[in-house]
């Protein structure tokens, strides 16, 4: 019973109204009021720090010279990586023809569009101006300047506007049938309109599903190689620098496998208690979360693998600078965090080799939680212990996050929870008309 | 029922897919072409067995591809070369290896998005009005029924030996009227 992907005794229609029930009839549960409450308290708190952001400049961080890159670079480079996991099951699993993506790929699509919304922001509230934000977009201007298109910055905007328009096309595309299902099913005059409106006279037409599934497909192969560029591009923002800790080729694979990593575990951490509160237990079951911890384990050692690799090279290089680099990171000031890395994002994760663990919701979600905490310090110590120990001595100083640090980290985490309990809330968060296609399979086992 | 009026086609309603499937095909063999099937998910086959069996996508993705990817890396060589030419670093104004992420994520943006314009526009959607939506069952084909229409402008369409031959095909859910 554990290894279906569906409950039994579905039909086509208990899909149907189970699914749409939750945004059309069914009473919106307590644990929603307070999970969109908690996240729109910060949701205000983040208002606040960006506006006195705006107000004071960017001095209001711990950010200086030579940590000019703090949190909002670890930030960024972490909800980055979380949203890879929406497009890995949406597009990649599709593509391997995994049927057990189907009742996740919805929630974990618009995962990933939040999460890269939170991404987004910090590069803009890094620029010290943000308000000439749109410098960086090549359009011919009166100032006779543009972009500088061989810095890897100004790749970055490329890829991560890219990746965020794909990734909403994909979702929406993606929604439309289940949107004309809200439309047919809804009771209230403004749910017909809106979700009329917004699923642009779908009616199911063959002809229709054949070019639809075409598309889909097509999209599906090109976020494929979206998704590995963009992580890509951003450890080209560290890889092309000359900084020991940063100067290396195996940080675009490392990258990618580590941003897959916390992006399933950011699946993992929503899916359960999810699961829980709707009771859709039988749509996401254990063996979607079983397989979402096996590629878990499976990228871990990846990332572990970049870990021993970065150490093999700063050995087998020679380069004395490398060498240092390594050194301070096991035992100078900011060893703790790096130790702690470890401990968390290495270590605790090999308890998913364990059946007993992959099969116990709790212990699921505690790694998962792990692995976020995890994969959230492995960016701050590339980051800032690359950063504050250079090449000269003399220009070595120490950085401490300050109070409007930890606001604008922790708002984005609001913001974040806030569109996700919107979403939950008037969207399908299980794609309704694949998880139909499903019924026969699951019936004939 | 308005006998004279003038009606979009005769609308048939089955309970599972293989019987629409069947119904299709003895609805082409009976001579109908201007016909479409509705279904609340993908059905295998059922475009083929209505005579659809090419899409135009692909080639539209391939253009917009092709677009993206030459026009961005211009974008680049025309301002790095030829409007602003910027010595950075003794670096080639031509530095093309440098101009390979932007020339593939813009080749990724316009491919996407001609995906999605294009399957839109060849299904002619947004369509805000339809005549099926007129019939009060089809609000289950986005549930769990499958719909056959054969639409009015068929050559063969007539009123009643068309439902006569729609009911023969013992639809569970009956056959009605569209109207216009």
């Amino acid at each position: 019973m554990s290894q279906e992907i569906i409950g039994s005794g579905h039909t086509y229609a208990t899909i149907t109204d189970k699914i749409s029930s939750i945004v059309l009839t069914r009473k919106t549960p307590h644990g929603w009021l307070f999970g969109f409450g908690v996240g729109f308290v910060l949701v205000m708190l983040l208002l606040v720090s960006i506006t006195y952001l705006f107000v004071e400049g960017i001095g209001i961080w711990g950010v200086n010279i030579p940590v000019a890159w703090g949190f909002a670079i670890v930030n960024f480079v972490w909800w980055i990586g979380i949203g890879h996991a929406g497009t890995l099951i949406s597009a990649i699993l599709l593509l391997l023809r995994q049927g057990w993506r189907q009742s996740i790929n919805r929630f974990a699509e618009a995962m990933t569009l939040f999460a890269v919304a939170c991404a987004g922001l910090f590069p803009v509230l890094h620029l010290g101006r943000p308000w000439f934000a749109y410098w960086l977009i090549p359009y011919p201007s009166t100032m006779g300047i543009w972009p500088q298109f061989r810095s890897p910055l100004v790749w970055d905007v490329f890829a991560v506007s890219t990746y965020f328009t794909v990734s909403l096309l994909f979702w929406f595309i993606g929604l439309i049938p289940d949107l004309a299902t809200l439309r047919d099913r809804s009771s209230s005059r403004t749910g017909r309109v809106v979700y009329g409106i917004l699923a642009m006279g779908w009616r199911g037409s063959a002809i229709h599903w054949h070019r639809y599934e075409m598309a889909y497909l097509l999209l599906a192969g090109l976020a494929t190689p979206l998704v590995v560029s963009v992580h890509t591009v951003v450890s080209f923002d560290f890889a092309i620098s000359i900084l020991p800790g940063w100067h290396t080729t195996i940080f675009p694979p490392y990258f990618v496998a580590g941003a897959i990593y916390s992006g399933f575990a950011m699946v993992m951490v929503l899916a359960i208690p999810i699961r829980a509160v709707y009771g859709l237990e039988d749509f996401i079951t254990m063996r979607h979360l079983q397989n979402m911890a096996k590629v878990m384990l499976a990228t871990g050692l990846i990332v572990a693998y970049g870990y021993l690799m970065e150490h093999f090279m700063s050995w087998y290089s020679a380069e004395k600078y490398e060498r240092f680099m390594t050194l301070n990171r096991w035992g100078g000031p900011y060893a703790p965090a790096y130790w702690a890395l470890i401990l968390i994002n290495i270590v605790i994760p090999q308890a998913l080799w364990f059946r007993r663990v992959r099969s116990n919701v709790i212990m699921l979600f505690l790694v998962a939680i792990a692995v976020n905490v995890g994969m959230w310090l492995e960016r701050f110590v590339i980051v800032i212990t690359s950063l504050h120990r250079d090449f000269l001595p003399s220009s070595w100083n120490m950085y401490y996050p300050t109070f409007w640090d930890w606001s604008t980290f922790i708002g984005t985490i609001g913001l974040f929870l806030a569109l996700l309990f919107l979403f939950i809330r008037f969207l399908p968060m299980i794609s309704i008309f694949e998880m139909r296609t499903l019924v026969p399979r699951s019936e004939g086992d | 029922m308005n006998k004279t009026a003038p009606i979009y086609g005769l609308l048939a309603e089955f309970e599972q897919p293989e019987e629409l499937i069947n119904a299709v095909r003895r609805a082409r063999a009976a001579g109908y072409r201007k016909m479409d099937a509705y279904t609340p998910f993908p059905v295998e086959h059922l475009a083929e067995e209505l005579g659809f069996h090419r899409t135009a996508l692909p080639v539209i993705v391939l253009i917009g591809g092709v677009i993206g990817c030459a026009g961005g890396f211009f974008l680049q060589y025309w301002i790095s070369v030829l409007d602003y030419p910027l010595n950075v670093g003794s670096r080639p104004f031509n530095s093309w290896p440098s101009f390979i992420p932007v020339t593939f994520e813009l080749t990724i943006l316009c491919a996407a998005l001609s995906a999605v314009l294009g399957m839109l526009g060849l299904n002619g959607l947004p369509m805000p009005y339809h005549p099926l939506f007129n019939s009060p069952r089809f609000a289950l084909a986005s549930r769990n029924r499958f719909f056959l229409c054969i639409e009015s402008g068929d050559k063969q369409f007539n009123r009643e030996t068309t439902a006569k031959f729609l009911s023969e095909l013992k639809p569970k859910g009956g056959v009605s009227q569209v109207e216009e």
